[in-house]
């Protein structure tokens, strides 16, 4: 399973992996949102912990039908599924890379992209542990429905149309958590709801994206 | 029709949509059924003949 | 005779042909008396006026919004368990109806919120879980179209469908914890009758009849149909 992980990580990672393009996508919105709404410090800094969270899982969901889909065209998803590592764990080998690939840079850049957006002080530290906790749930999210559409041609529209509405409740959580940074208050509750997001995903949703992956593969 | 005062447009406006909507739905599952069940015929028919 | 007999194709058909004309045939006959005795024979409400009326169309449908789902979300697990083809088709055909119910409840609410919220559409967590669930039915519907293979394609929305359910149940809560509401408490529930005047429930329970008998008889008709393209399709595949 690690040499699964290790592999994936380095395909993500050589020229012409993707690796980078979610993380400069990421920069590219949140700079274009001052030209849409105006550059008032005061506005910018109030609709920061939403704009970061929402560019994060935009550049999240880019690099997501990039999971299976190579795999899948040389036949060596096939392989995987046939082979002796179970393939729940070849999925969550997947999500993993996915997260180190573009959770964890995401959850890296957004501190300094919150500069940007006049983030308030206090919420830089709810944001960043927020995204670290809720970026593998959207991983594994993600992993799922990249698993669903793995034989529909050009499925990218139907990725996003199927993942978005499973990213709410962790979008909610983890921009409030920040909102609440932002005003002074306790943001303990948002965040432990975060990390159960991500506890569940983790148990449910490699079995689901394996059983899914099997009947794709048939 | 009762008086509906003030709220006569959103009232009407609300049971117009429906309307519409629910007819156009009962529409569409009554016709595609239609069809689909002549296109079976005609097929079947075909089979039968040929 | 179990209900599993049911569960063949042609049993089905042959069970249905005769059901469904009397099954529309009631669901008109409720959808008439609930919504002429509503609109025309009953009192206009104390903070509501003649709004009030909205509530035979936005209640019966947002219910059957809720209960389409479910209705799939156990269809497609019978799918899974025991795998007849009759109940993967019938969750197809509820989707239509599913999502339809979905967006009426949502432009009746809006229409119904402008004059008494002062607003068209307010991030109220019960508004914004029907947009989510609307969404939920537009994913559905778009993975059987986007999937060749018909058992594939039964797989793949039956396992959607239970995860959504998963989801949409989380999305509730979280969007509840987002939002304070706007919307009205729940005022259906059946052992507190006072919540709703009579006045207004009676006419209301006969609305929610039709809604229902409707939502059956168009899911009857639409299993059917799917039934019957399924024939088509294996037909034409063996030569014809």
């Amino acid at each position: 399973m690690i040499a699964l992980l290790v592999r994936d990580l380095r395909l993500a990672t050589r020229a012409g992996g993707g690796f980078g393009r979610g993380l400069t996508f990421f920069l590219i919105v949140v700079v274009l949102v001052p030209f849409g709404v105006g550059p008032e410090a005061a506005v910018l800094a109030r609709i920061a912990p939403g704009i970061l969270w929402v560019a994060a899982l935009l550049a999240a969901l880019l690099s997501l039908d990039r999971i299976f889909a190579l795999d899948h065209e040389d036949g060596s998803l096939s392989l995987l599924a046939t082979a002796p590592l179970p393939l729940e764990a070849a999925v969550l080998a997947k999500a993993v890379a996915h997260w180190i690939t573009t959770g964890v840079p995401l959850t890296l850049a957004a501190p300094a992209l919150g500069f940007l957006l006049h983030l308030e002080g206090a919420a830089y530290a709810p944001l960043f542990l927020g995204l670290l906790l809720g970026t593998p749930s959207l991983s594994l999210i993600g992993t799922f429905g990249a698993a669903l559409t793995v034989g529909v041609r050009r499925g990218g529209l139907l990725l996003s149309l199927l993942v978005l509405p499973l990213y709410v409740p962790t979008l909610i959580f983890g921009a409030e958590a920040a909102r609440r940074g932002a005003a002074g208050l306790d943001a303990t509750v948002p965040l432990m709801l975060l990390g159960a997001i991500s506890a569940g995903t983790l148990a449910l949703l490699p079995f689901a994206s394996a059983y899914v992956l099997r009947v794709n593969l048939r | 029709m009762p008086d509906l005062g003030t709220y006569a447009g959103p009232v009407l406006a609300a049971y117009g949509a429906s309307i519409v909507l629910l007819g156009g739905l009962v529409a569409w599952v009554v016709l595609r059924a239609r069809a689909v069940a002549r296109t079976l015929t005609a097929v079947e028919r075909r089979q039968e003949n040929g | 005779m179990s209900l599993w007999e049911y569960a063949n194709p042609k049993k089905f058909i042959a069970t249905t042909t005769p059901l469904v004309p009397w099954i529309f045939g009631a669901a008109l006959a409720f959808l008439v008396v609930g919504l002429v005795w509503g609109f025309f024979f009953t009192p206009d409400a104390e903070r509501f006026g003649s709004t009030v009326k909205i509530i035979y169309i936005h209640v019966p449908s947002a219910l059957m919004a809720i209960n389409a789902w479910l209705m799939m979300l156990v269809a497609s697990l019978i799918w899974l368990v025991r795998r007849h083809h009759v109940s993967a088709l019938a969750a197809r055909a509820a989707a239509p109806v599913g999502l339809v119910m979905t967006l009426i409840a949502l432009i009746t609410g809006a229409i119904w919120g402008q004059p008494m919220w002062g607003t068209w559409w307010a991030w109220d967590p019960r508004l914004t879980s029907f947009l989510i669930l609307f969404l939920f039915y537009l994913g559905y519907l778009a993975l059987w179209a986007a999937i060749d293979d018909p058992d594939t394609a039964a797989d793949l929305t039956a396992v959607l469908c239970l995860v959504g359910s998963v989801f949409a149940l989380l999305s509730r809560y979280a969007v509840n914890f987002w939002a304070q509401g706007l919307h009205q408490g729940a005022s259906l529930s059946l052992d507190t009758k006072t919540n709703v005047a009579d006045v207004f429930y009676l006419p209301l329970l006969v609305s929610i009849a039709g809604f229902v008998l409707l939502f059956v008889a168009l899911v009857l008709l639409g299993t059917r149909t799917e039934i019957r393209a399924r024939r088509i399709t294996a037909l034409i595949a063996r030569g014809g």
